[in-house]
């Protein structure tokens, strides 16, 4: 069984704190959700609310079309993985996993049963005597998933659960993470500040900055058509160019930079005199002048050659420097630092933006 | 040789034990040569204060008054000039007398008397342990997983000022409010809940009260420990796949908790069972306390060897108790000490 998650008009205060403000969005049954943000932007409040442990101030959380005030986080149809994970150490696996179906007064042998085939959907059999303590990190982490799954939650939430695991383990228990969730078939719910897990992981994601709901879409549009200029600086990499917008030209605007007028797509339909900021991703920039209202001069603060790509950073007139990915095709020489170095892009792919807050690295 | 002169002999016979067990160890090289002796470790001058100090707080603080007490308690109480003469004898009449009082006919009969006190103290203090526990384990817990850092000083502070106040005075205290024309009797007669004033102290309730107060902390701080050092994660875990606050408590605090839980009970039950002042002023008529009779013999009727074997029987009787307790929960004794 599995349900749906809807989050209408949710805010969240503490004292006088807003944690989550109004939001609202719907994640649909069976789907792989994740809330990306940088820490303390309001994603674990979420969960939490959605858990039972939070109750939101305004507004309500439908889990299946019922709405859950007053229910108890040990009575919601949803499972929490913690951070840290939070087994229980003077447990052993098999108690850990059972510990929902024991508190659910199921029998012993049915319980058994269930434990056994859990612990063989997450490649653990014959483990089930062992203490917590004598796992290594992912398969403690399979076993809070399975400790989970056992109590058959229509939707699972998972708090982050990857971050302590090394680079390596992390990316191979995404792809196990994924399996299991098409195998399970319930709605997952994944918090996370590291945008890699969350596109390579989820159905759907919403971005979130200071309690704000900045957007909510598939990983591709996210990344080619973000909403507003802390999507567009947060997910992936991008060059902010900050100006005002002088002129609209088809569905194309022009915004006088510090680096001079430059042209992008305008797709929140901007007008002349709107304080703006123009994002063009690295990978959209090549060496060499182009159109005059799509090429930037510099002076070359650095390269950096990485095997399939190289990168040069150009000095800005912000505070950071412009980066552009110089690919492997590229007949072009390498540029040497300090040298003057013209980059141009196709103005289609450059995105001029409301101004707004940037995501600081 | 007198058995005077064994309690003597004894604790150098065990420090020269040691003495050997350790050069023993050395010979065969079976010490770590890598780590740092004792010495090298702190210097000659810490290391002779270290050893000289706890020498001195295990042979004349613990050991010899101790094993002084155990002997007496096998000699015949005798005036000082008949000591070590021949009415000195090895003898186990202060443990019979214990178990059957005065022989005075033929017929058998018990120590009706000393028997029953020694029963209810234990059994009082059992209960008034298990009181203590369940007084202290919420407010323990309070402390430890939900009072914020400033009410935690605060709580604390309410808990521990009050026991500024010297043990017989606080004792003083419950009687001012329990005793027939009391504070509380006096409420409940005007608020007309009783007619005539109930005996507080006769029904020992006086006695649970000021014991269950006087060790209410020996019971919290190890509860805190056990219970702060949990993860909260744990608790909200359990919560969210199901648990009620009460399952909760049994599955996954109480267990962590365990070692902080015994400690706490092994102590409150010792200091209850051993503990004079409380039972002394709070106690009712009918409620004999065993230590009053062991104070009696050493101080009334100048026994000390009766008294002595009084009280050799307490000790042994609450270690017994407590060893069976730790053994029946599965907590060693090194995890007490935690």
């Amino acid at each position: 069984m599995s349900a749906d998650v809807e989050l209408d008009n949710v805010t969240i205060r503490f004292g006088s704190f807003t944690a989550v403000k109004g939001a609202t969005l719907k994640i649909e049954n069976g789907e792989f959700f994740s809330f990306l943000g940088p820490s303390g932007c309001g994603k674990t409040t979420i969960l939490r609310t959605v858990s039972g442990f939070l109750d939101p101030s305004e507004g309500a959380v439908r889990i299946g079309g019922k709405d859950m005030a007053g229910i108890g986080a040990n009575r919601r149809p949803t499972a929490l993985i913690f951070q840290n994970l939070a087994l229980f150490p003077l447990m052993t696996v098999a108690d850990n996993v059972g510990y929902g179906l024991r508190v659910r007064g199921v029998p012993r042998e049915e319980r058994a049963r269930k434990v056994d085939d859990l612990l063989r959907l997450i490649a653990l059999p014959d483990q089930g005597g062992k203490l917590v303590s004598e796992l290594s990190g992912g398969q403690k982490q399979r076993v809070a998933i399975a400790r989970a799954l056992a109590v058959e939650p229509q939707v699972l939430l998972l708090d982050e659960p990857l971050s302590a695991l090394d680079l390596k383990l992390r990316q191979h228990m995404r792809n196990e993470l994924r399996n299991i969730q098409k195998r399970v078939g319930i709605t997952f719910i994944y918090i996370t500040h590291d945008q890699g897990e969350a596109l390579t992981m989820s159905d759907r994601i919403a971005v979130m900055d200071a309690g704000v709901i900045e957007q909510v879409a598939e990983g591709k549009s996210l990344y080619d058509n973000p909403a507003t200029a802390f999507v567009a600086s947060f997910v992936g990499e991008n060059n902010p160019f900050p100006g005002t917008v002088s002129r609209t030209v088809g569905d194309h605007a022009l915004v006088e930079t510090a680096h001079g007028p430059l042209r992008g797509r305008n797709p929140k339909g901007l007008k002349p005199g709107d304080k703006a900021i123009l994002f063009v991703r690295p990978e959209a920039f090549s060496v060499g002048v182009g159109t005059a209202e799509a090429t930037i001069s510099s002076t070359v603060e650095a390269v950096t050659f990485e095997g399939n790509t190289s990168h040069a950073y150009l000095k800005g007139k912000g505070a950071k420097p412009i980066t552009l990915t110089i690919g492997r095709q590229s007949d072009h020489a390498l540029p040497g630092q300090g040298a003057t170095l013209a980059a141009s892009y196709d103005p289609t792919k450059a995105l001029v933006l409301p101004h707004g807050r940037l995501a600081s690295e | 040789m007198s058995s005077r002169g064994l309690v003597y002999l004894i604790p150098i016979a065990v420090i020269a034990i040691f003495w050997a067990m350790a050069v023993w160890e050395k010979r065969r090289g079976l010490d770590d040569p890598s780590r740092k002796g004792f010495v090298q470790q702190n210097g000659i001058l810490l290391s002779t204060f270290f050893v000289l100090a706890v020498a001195f707080w295990t042979l004349f603080l613990v050991v010899l008054p101790y094993m002084y007490m155990v002997q007496e308690s096998f000699h015949p109480s005798l005036w000082p000039k008949d000591r070590g003469g021949p009415k000195d004898v090895l003898t186990l009449e202060h443990y019979k007398y214990f178990i059957y009082g005065l022989q005075t006919g033929t017929e058998a009969s018990y120590n009706v008397t000393h028997l029953y006190a020694f029963w209810k103290t234990l059994l009082i203090s059992l209960c008034v342990t298990f009181a203590n526990f369940c007084l202290c384990y919420p407010l323990a817990y309070y402390l430890a997983q939900s009072a914020g850092p400033q009410k935690l000083r605060l709580l604390l502070i309410a808990l521990i000022v009050p026991f500024w106040v010297n043990e017989i005075l606080r004792a003083f205290a419950f009687r001012v409010l329990l005793s027939s024309n009391g504070l509380i009797n006096t409420a409940l007669i005007n608020m007309g809940l009783i007619d005539t004033s109930f005996d507080f102290l006769r029904a020992d309730i006086g006695l649970y009260l000021g014991l269950s107060y006087a060790y209410l902390l020996i019971m919290v701080f190890p509860l805190y420990n056990g219970i702060e050092a949990l993860d909260k994660n744990q608790i909200e875990a359990a919560r969210d796949l199901g648990a009620s606050w009460w399952r909760i408590h049994k599955d996954v605090v109480m267990p962590f908790a365990k070692p902080g839980i015994a400690s706490g009970c092994t102590m409150v039950f010792m200091l209850a069972a051993g503990s004079l002042a409380a039972p002394q002023f709070l106690g009712g008529p009918n409620t004999l306390w065993f230590t009053s009779i062991v104070y009696d013999f050493f101080f009334q009727a100048f026994n000390w060897s009766r008294g002595s074997a009084y009280a050799f029987i307490l000790l042994l009787a609450c270690i017994g108790f407590v060893l069976l307790v730790l053994r029946v929960f599965k907590v060693s004794l090194g995890e007490i000490a935690r």
